[in-house]
C-alpha cells in the first residue's frame, strides 16, 4: 500500500510538470482514469490519487467505447459519429491513429492476438470485423442495435447483443456466420466474462435484469433480477457491467435505479448496493481491485466508490454525456 | 442453426414436417386505412403540424416488421403484412375487416376515424390495433374488449402538458379553443386535465380562423390574449391558428396545447435510449422524419413481432395472449405495455417545441401508486371502459 502510495505521488508530481511542460513527459500516463464523453468530442483525464480533473484528450466525433490495446501503451476508443476509432498515445495523450470502423460503431474488442478488431455497428445492425493491418473490413450481419461485443478467450468466437432482437448472436470467427442466437432478456447491452471463460453475462436493460450464459452449451443457465429499495422494477436499467479480476465478483450499474450492484458471482447474489449518480452506466476497476468508477450518464460526473467499504467516497464532474471509463495504472 | 430467409426456413420446415407445421409459424398483420384520406392532402402534409401524421401508417409497420426480421427467424415464425384502403364508410371499414379474418390475419391494425374503427372492432375477434386515432372515446365509453392502441390519446397529451405547467409553476391557464366539434371535445379533455393537476382556468374563450373585421373578437390574437395569465393553451385539431398563436400574445407568455409546447409520442431529435436510431432507421426507409403517429404505428409492428416471438408456435390464440401482456422497449427508456384496464399502451410522453425534446412527461415528482406511467390517461381505479370489466 505504501508503495503504491509513493508511486502515485510520484505521477502525480509528474502529471503537474508535465501539464506545466506542455504535455510531454511520459510518465504521467499512470494512474488516471480516461472518461469519454459523447458530447464534448473527448476523453476527461481523472487523476486516482487526487481525485481531480487534471486534462482532457481531444478524440473523433462522439466518442464512446473505450479500451486499452494489447501493447497498454496506447488506447483505443471508438466514435460513433466519425466512423473510426481513435487510438490515442497514452504517454503524449495525442490521436497518433484512426482506425476506420464503418457507419455508427458503438463498442469492440480485439482479437486475443490483437490484430482484429470486431465492431458493433449500430447503423448497419452488424459485427464489423476489421483486419487492422490491412484495413480490410467485413460485415456480418445481426439484428437491429447490436452493442455488446465480447471475443472468447481462444479467439473462436465472437458474442454480440442485439438490443432490438432481445439475441445474443455467437458468431464464429473463422467462417465469419452466426451459429446460434441465444434468446435473453429485453434490450440486451453488454458483457462480462468470467477469467475463465465459462460464464458470459449479459446485462437487461429493460429486464432489470443479467442473463448468465454457460459458454459450452451456449445456453443461459440462471437470470438475476434486481431489486432497489425504493426504486420501481422499470426504474432499474442495468447496463454496464465488470468482473473482478479473480471472478468472484461482478459490478453492475443499473442504470435509472442510479446503484451499482456487487454480485457474488458462484452464489449469483447481490451482496452489496452503492448509491452512485443518475444513469450509473460505464464501469471500471483499478488494479488493486478497491476502487470502482462509476460514469453516470445523465449528471455527467464520475463516481468513484470504495469497494471493501462497499461506499461512494467522492464525485468528479467530467463531460457531457459521459459513456465508458478506462482505468491505467 | 444457420440464420435462414423466411421462406427459405417455411419451405425447409414445410418438407420436413408437413405444411401444417410451416403454416404455424406463419402469421399475418392486415392495416385498414382511408382511401383518399384527408390527412394526407398534399397540403395538409406540408404543413406539417405537431401532432399530425406525416404520411401512410403502412410505412412505420413495415419498417419494425423488417426491423424484427432476425428476430422472427431465430424463433422460427414470420409475420406477413398487408394493407387495404377503404371507402370512408364504417360498413366499408368492417367488410374489409371480415375479409381480413377469413383471410387468415392474425392482428388487424386500423388508422381510421372513431365511428369505422369500431365497426372493425366489432366485425372480428382479433386483437385490433389502432394506430392513429387519439379520441378519448374509444378509451373510455366506446371501449373494447380487444380494441388496443398505441397512439397516445388526447388526454395523454393533455395530461402530459399539465403535468410539464405543474412543473414549471406555470399555474394560470387561458384557454383558447377552436371551432370543430373535435376541438370542444379536445377542450373538455383539456379543461379535466387541468383540474386534476391543480392549475387554475383563468378564461376560456373560443376563436376562429377569419379576416373578418367584424370577428376579430375572434380571431386576432392580441384581442384574445389579453388578461392575466402563466400561459395560453390553444386547442385546434386543425393547426393554422396555433401556429400563429405564439410571440403574438399580449402578455410575454408561452403557448402551449397545440403549437408552442406541444406533447408528441415521438420527436424525430429525441436524443435518449437509442432513440436516434430508431429516426434514422425510419428515415432511410420511409423517406421522411419520424413523428408521433410513426412512432405509433411502427410500436405496433413491433408489438405483433413480439407477441409472434413470444408464441412462435401459435397456436394465434397465444399469440394474442401473448399480445396482451406484452412488455415491449420503445426507445424511451422505459418498458411500454398496454393497459389491462383500456388496452392503451402505456409510455412516456416528449415535451416538443417542434425544434427538439423540451422535456418528457410524467416530469419527476409526478408519483403514482403503481406506475408513474399511469397517470398519463385514464387509470384502472376510474373504471372508464365497461367492456373491460
Amino acid at each position: 500500500m505504501d508503495l503504491t502510495h509513493l508511486k502515485l505521488r510520484r505521477t502525480v508530481g509528474a502529471c503537474l510538470l508535465a501539464t506545466l511542460a506542455g504535455l510531454s513527459a511520459g510518465a504521467q500516463a499512470q494512474g488516471v482514469a480516461y472518461v469519454s464523453s459523447e458530447k464534448d468530442n473527448t476523453l476527461t483525464i481523472v487523476d486516482l490519487k487526487t481525485q481531480a480533473v487534471v486534462g482532457t484528450v481531444a478524440t473523433c466525433k462522439r466518442p464512446r467505447h473505450i479500451r486499452l490495446l494489447p501493447d497498454g501503451k496506447q488506447l483505443m476508443t471508438a466514435c460513433g459519429d466519425s466512423g473510426v476509432a481513435d487510438v490515442i498515445d497514452l504517454a503524449t495523450r495525442q490521436s497518433v491513429k484512426k482506425v476506420p470502423m464503418g457507419e455508427d460503431p458503438e463498442a469492440f474488442d480485439l482479437s486475443p492476438d490483437g490484430k482484429t478488431l470486431y465492431v458493433s455497428s449500430e447503423e448497419d445492425g452488424a459485427l464489423t470485423i476489421i483486419d487492422i493491418a490491412s484495413g480490410k473490413r467485413s460485415q456480418v450481419e445481426v439484428g437491429k442495435e447490436p452493442e455488446g461485443v465480447k471475443v472468447s478467450p481462444d479467439g473462436k468466437q465472437v458474442f454480440v447483443t442485439s438490443e432490438v432482437a432481445s439475441l445474443v448472436h455467437v458468431i464464429d470467427t473463422a467462417t465469419q456466420k452466426v451459429i446460434k442466437n441465444i434468446k435473453v432478456g429485453k434490450r440486451p447491452r453488454r458483457f462480462g466474462l468470467t477469467p475463465d471463460g465459462a460464464q458470459l453475462w449479459v446485462t437487461n436493460e429493460l429486464g432489470a435484469s443479467v442473463s448468465i450464459i454457460d459458454t459450452r452449451k451456449l445456453e443461459v443457465v440462471a437470470t438475476i433480477k434486481f431489486e432497489v429499495k425504493g426504486a420501481r422494477a422499470s426504474d432499474i436499467t442495468p447496463v454496464g457491467i465488470e468482473m473482478s479480476a479473480d471472478g468472484k465478483r461482478a459490478y453492475v450499474a443499473l442504470g435509472r435505479a442510479n446503484h451499482v450492484a456487487f454480485v457474488d458471482v458462484a452464489e449469483r447474489k447481490v451482496t452489496d448496493l452503492v448509491l452512485a449518480g443518475k444513469r450509473a452506466w460505464g464501469l471500471g476497476l483499478n488494479k488493486a481491485q478497491d476502487r470502482l468508477y462509476v460514469v453516470n450518464g445523465l449528471s455527467d460526473d464520475l463516481t468513484i466508490v470504495d469497494v471493501p467499504a462497499a461506499k461512494a467516497i467522492k464525485t468528479v464532474p467530467v463531460g457531457r454525456v459521459p459513456y465508458g471509463v478506462l482505468v491505467v495504472e | 442453426m444457420r440464420v435462414l430467409s423466411p421462406s427459405i426456413r417455411l419451405a425447409a420446415l414445410a418438407m420436413l414436417c408437413g405444411a401444417g407445421l410451416a403454416q404455424a409459424a406463419a402469421f399475418k398483420a392486415v392495416l385498414i386505412a382511408p382511401d383518399d384520406d384527408p390527412r394526407l392532402d398534399r397540403n395538409r402534409l406540408e404543413r406539417a403540424y405537431l401532432g399530425h401524421t406525416g404520411g401512410p401508417a403502412a410505412d412505420a409497420v413495415r419498417v419494425a416488421l423488417k426491423e424484427a426480421g432476425m428476430e422472427l427467424d431465430a424463433a422460427g415464425a414470420s409475420v406477413s403484412f398487408e394493407v387495404v384502403n377503404v371507402a370512408a364508410t364504417p360498413e366499408a371499414a368492417r367488410a374489409a375487416a371480415e375479409k381480413a379474418e377469413k383471410g387468415g390475419a392474425t392482428f388487424v391494425l386500423t388508422d381510421l376515424p372513431p365511428a369505422q374503427t369500431l365497426a372493425v372492432a366489432d366485425a372480428v375477434k382479433l386483437p385490433v390495433i389502432n394506430v392513429g386515432e387519439a379520441s378519448d372515446a374509444l378509451r373510455e365509453k366506446d371501449c373494447r374488449a380487444r380494441l388496443f392502441h398505441t397512439l397516445p390519446s388526447d388526454r395523454m397529451r393533455a395530461d402530459a402538458l399539465a403535468q410539464t405547467l405543474v412543473a414549471q409553476k406555470w399555474s394560470a391557464v387561458l384557454l383558447l379553443t377552436g371551432p370543430s366539434a373535435i376541438d370542444a371535445q379536445r377542450s373538455a379533455v383539456a379543461q379535466a386535465a387541468i383540474k386534476r393537476y391543480g392549475l387554475k382556468l383563468v378564461g376560456s374563450k373560443p376563436f376562429k380562423l377569419s379576416g373578418d373585421p367584424r370577428e376579430r373578437d375572434l380571431a386576432n390574437p392580441a384581442l384574445l390574449t389579453q388578461g392575466s395569465y402563466d400561459a395560453v393553451w390553444v386547442v385546434d385539431s386543425d393547426g393554422e391558428f396555433a401556429r400563429g398563436l405564439p410571440y403574438r400574445t399580449v402578455l410575454p407568455r408561452p403557448v402551449v396545447g397545440d403549437a408552442g409546447l406541444t406533447a408528441v409520442a415521438w420527436h424525430p431529435q429525441y436524443e435518449r435510449y437509442g432513440a436516434p436510431q430508431v429516426s434514422r432507421r425510419f428515415t432511410r426507409d420511409a423517406k421522411r422524419p419520424m413523428g408521433g403517429h410513426e412512432w405509433s404505428a411502427w410500436m405496433a409492428g413491433k408489438a405483433v413481432a413480439a407477441a409472434v416471438v413470444e408464441a412462435p408456435k401459435g397456436p394465434a390464440a397465444a399469440v394474442h395472449q401473448a399480445f396482451a401482456a406484452l412488455e415491449l422497449d420503445g426507445s424511451k427508456g422505459v418498458t411500454m405495455g398496454f393497459r389491462p384496464w383500456d388496452g392503451q399502451m402505456r409510455q412516456t410522453m416528449l415535451m416538443t417545441d417542434g425544434q427538439g425534446v423540451v422535456a418528457t412527461a410524467p416530469p419527476d415528482g409526478i408519483l403514482h401508486p403503481k406506475n408513474k406511467l399511469d397517470t398519463l390517461g385514464g387509470d384502472a381505479p376510474e373504471k372508464l371502459c365497461k367492456a373491460r370489466g
